[in-house]
């Protein structure tokens, strides 16, 4: 093992001062194909004055049809989520298996990341105020969406012989189309879902978090890190390695709980900042309100700021995308539409209430000054937000970024990896195989220019939601008597309350 | 209703102090002694995705353990001086579990060993017995 780690190692070191030469041969190779692939999914039609892509108009469209299709169970399902994950209908005869808990709280974990700082800062920036606004509607459109694949990845995931369970959309997607005859097609949809989401995990999951992680610090450090990235790629592609290879639990279970704690501390801090700037509250939501519906100043007015707030709602709480049900799989449950339950709660905290919250943030200091950030966008405009009531608050704040960046690495390396998975077997040495490569795109990411490598995972986690809602809209149904099923045995008193 | 009475193991030697008490009590009543073991756990702990995927496997693992290490030859020794036992396992809050335990069998009394731990130690991590004192709806013995 250690073995393995000096190489990982070694190679790094060797390769770190040529890294420019690498850097732009990547570069070069990868911007063309980035910008075709982007260009393609994220195809753009004008909408009165504004650009909608299309993508974002399938999810838009696919929560709206869930929600009512599954009769707004974002709204009535939520006490009964909340029960579920209080334990209420937990059978004590089978303690010690993955609870709903413990399964939102992985996925929460997955979700949980820079978007809610820096994405939120950048949708204001972008299209106004009103943005905040729409954000939180598709928040709440997306956990429909979030109940419906949660469900089916539980009810089609695959039992493996030593125990251990995969599912995910790669999964129901196989699986469901089979039962309708579809087999072909649903064989073809689970592994191009399975590519995507091994690329997305290298991407979006890796190497954007490790580099975010890496700017971060050099923030803090005032810039004292400048050409140190490979160093810092490497410590964190040595942290994730333990964790992921070495399984070293204890690494793992520290961020676990430090993260749900930096979560709180956020939000508790955020707060603090709106109260600070208590006189601007009313503004700043009447500001919400009308730039939603009247788009002052934004390009493309309303529809404009409609389009910004569903797109990082989106980039956000992945609903549609499918990664989460991946890790809410993992629970043991005779119903599985109870994990769909859960699930929605996902988008509720990462979107209505995270990103509303740093929406509140940012919109109250702009009432108050509206220069505060001067030039600065993303994390290091909700940074100078904070930083204006509370002067030592971006430390701490850059010691968050990195940690969520580093729980969404570990989460995202396990999607990856059922992707991967799924493609080659569950055979472990090849699990290993994908593990180092994991590693390395951690290291490689503080290293390389972004851009286009960023761009092109970026388009193929948005890709992926092609087959994914196709395959909801197809297996909406199931959801729907199993969910009815539910609910029937629920008020017959089959399903016991086991706490009161 | 059935004499019961409930013996918390933990394969300490306080808990074989525990099992003599218990025999001797169980002897004495025409008493059922019911073996309990629980595998420290919270359903709001935080883990990683791979450790949930492999969670079902492990609980079973750990069930077997504990099965075969300490609650198999606590019910061998019971058995062995002539007394009537039963064994369970059950992941939870150790003194939460116990006392749900003892309300399942309806035992009349519950026998636990004493692990002596200083006073810092139980503050920091909590003592079961002291628990059990605090919180049981039967009488518990705690056996020096």
């Amino acid at each position: 093992m250690s073995r393995i780690l000096f190489f990982l190692f070694a190679a790094l070191s060797i390769a770190a001062p040529a890294h420019a030469v690498i850097d732009e041969s990547i570069n070069n190779f990868t911007a063309p194909i980035a910008s075709f692939i982007g260009s393609v999914v994220f195809f753009k039609i004008p909408v009165a004055g504004a650009n909608l892509p299309l993508v974002v108009l399938w999810l838009v469209v696919g929560a709206v049809f869930f929600t009512f299709y599954m009769g707004f169970v974002n709204l009535r399902g939520f006490k009964h989520a909340i029960a579920l994950v209080r334990g209420d209908y937990a059978d004590p005869n089978s303690a010690g298996e993955v609870s709903h808990f413990q399964a939102l709280a992985t996925a929460v974990s997955g979700t949980v990341g820079i978007g809610n700082i820096g994405g939120v800062a950048v949708a204001v920036t972008v299209g106004g105020a009103g943005a905040t606004f729409w954000l939180i509607v598709a928040g709440f459109l997306g956990m429909s969406t979030k109940f419906v694949e949660c469900t089916l990845g539980v009810k089609y995931r695959n039992e493996n012989p030593d125990g251990s369970v995969s599912g995910g959309p790669m999964y129901y997607l196989t699986k469901g189309f089979e039962e309708r005859g579809m087999v072909g097609f649903g064989k073809f949809m689970g592994t191009f879902y399975a590519i995507g989401i091994f690329i997305g995990a290298l991407g979006i999951g890796n190497m954007f978090q490790s580099n975010q992680a890496y700017v971060q610090l050099n923030t803090v450090a005032g810039g004292a890190l400048d050409g140190y990235g490979w160093l810092v790629g490497l410590i964190l592609a040595g942290v994730v390695f333990a964790v992921i290879i070495g399984g070293i639990k204890s690494i793992a279970r520290v961020t676990e709980k430090v993260v749900p704690f930096m979560a709180v501390f956020y939000c508790v801090f955020a707060i603090i900042v709106i109260l600070m700037n208590f006189s601007a509250i009313p503004a700043a939501i009447g500001n919400i309100f009308s730039g939603a519906f009247t788009g002052e100043g934004v390009t493309g007015g309303a529809l404009g700021a409609l389009i910004i707030g569903f797109q990082r709602a989106v980039f956000s709480n992945e609903a549609g995308i499918g990664s989460a049900s991946i890790a809410h799989a993992a629970v043991r449950t005779d119903e599985p539409v109870t994990e769909g339950y859960v699930s929605l709660l996902e988008p509720f905290i990462d979107t209505i209430v995270i990103c509303t919250i740093t929406a509140l943030v940012i919109g109250t200091s702009q009432v108050a000054d509206p220069n505060f950030a001067g030039e600065a966008t993303g994390v290091a405009m909700t940074s100078a937000a904070f930083e204006r009531q509370i002067s030592w608050f971006p430390v701490p704040l850059a010691f968050g970024a990195l940690l969520f960046a580093f729980s969404t690495m570990i989460s995202w390396s396990y999607y990856g990896l059922k992707g991967w998975t799924y493609l080659f077997g569950e055979d472990q040495s090849l699990q290993t195989v994908y593990k180092l490569i994991f590693c390395a795109f951690v290291a490689l990411g503080c290293v390389v220019q972004l851009g286009p490598i960023l761009d092109i995972s970026d388009a193929l986690v948005f890709l992926i939601c092609v087959p994914n809602i196709l395959g909801l809209y197809f297996l909406a149904p199931v959801v729907k008597r199993e969910m009815q099923a539910y609910l029937a045995k629920l008020e017959s008193g089959e399903i016991k309350r086991f706490k009161h | 209703m059935e004499n019961v009475v409930l013996l918390a193991v933990d394969g300490s030697d306080g808990s074989d102090r525990a099992l003599d008490h218990a025999v001797a009590r169980a002897k004495q009543g025409g008493a059922k002694v019911m073996v309990a073991y629980v595998i420290e756990w919270s359903p709001y702990s935080f883990n990683t995705p791979e450790e949930n995927a492999t969670r079902h496997k492990r609980r079973e693992t750990e069930i077997e353990r504990a099965n075969s290490e300490i609650v198999a030859p606590a019910l061998k020794r019971i058995e062995e001086a002539g007394v009537a036992c039963d064994g369970i396992v059950r992941h939870g809050h150790p003194a939460e579990t116990l006392i749900a335990i003892a309300k399942e069998c309806g035992a009349a009394q519950i026998l636990i060993g004493r692990r002596g731990h200083s006073g810092l130690k139980s503050l920091l991590f909590g003592s079961v017995a002291g628990n059990l004192i605090q919180t049981a709806p039967v009488p518990v013995v705690v056996v020096p």
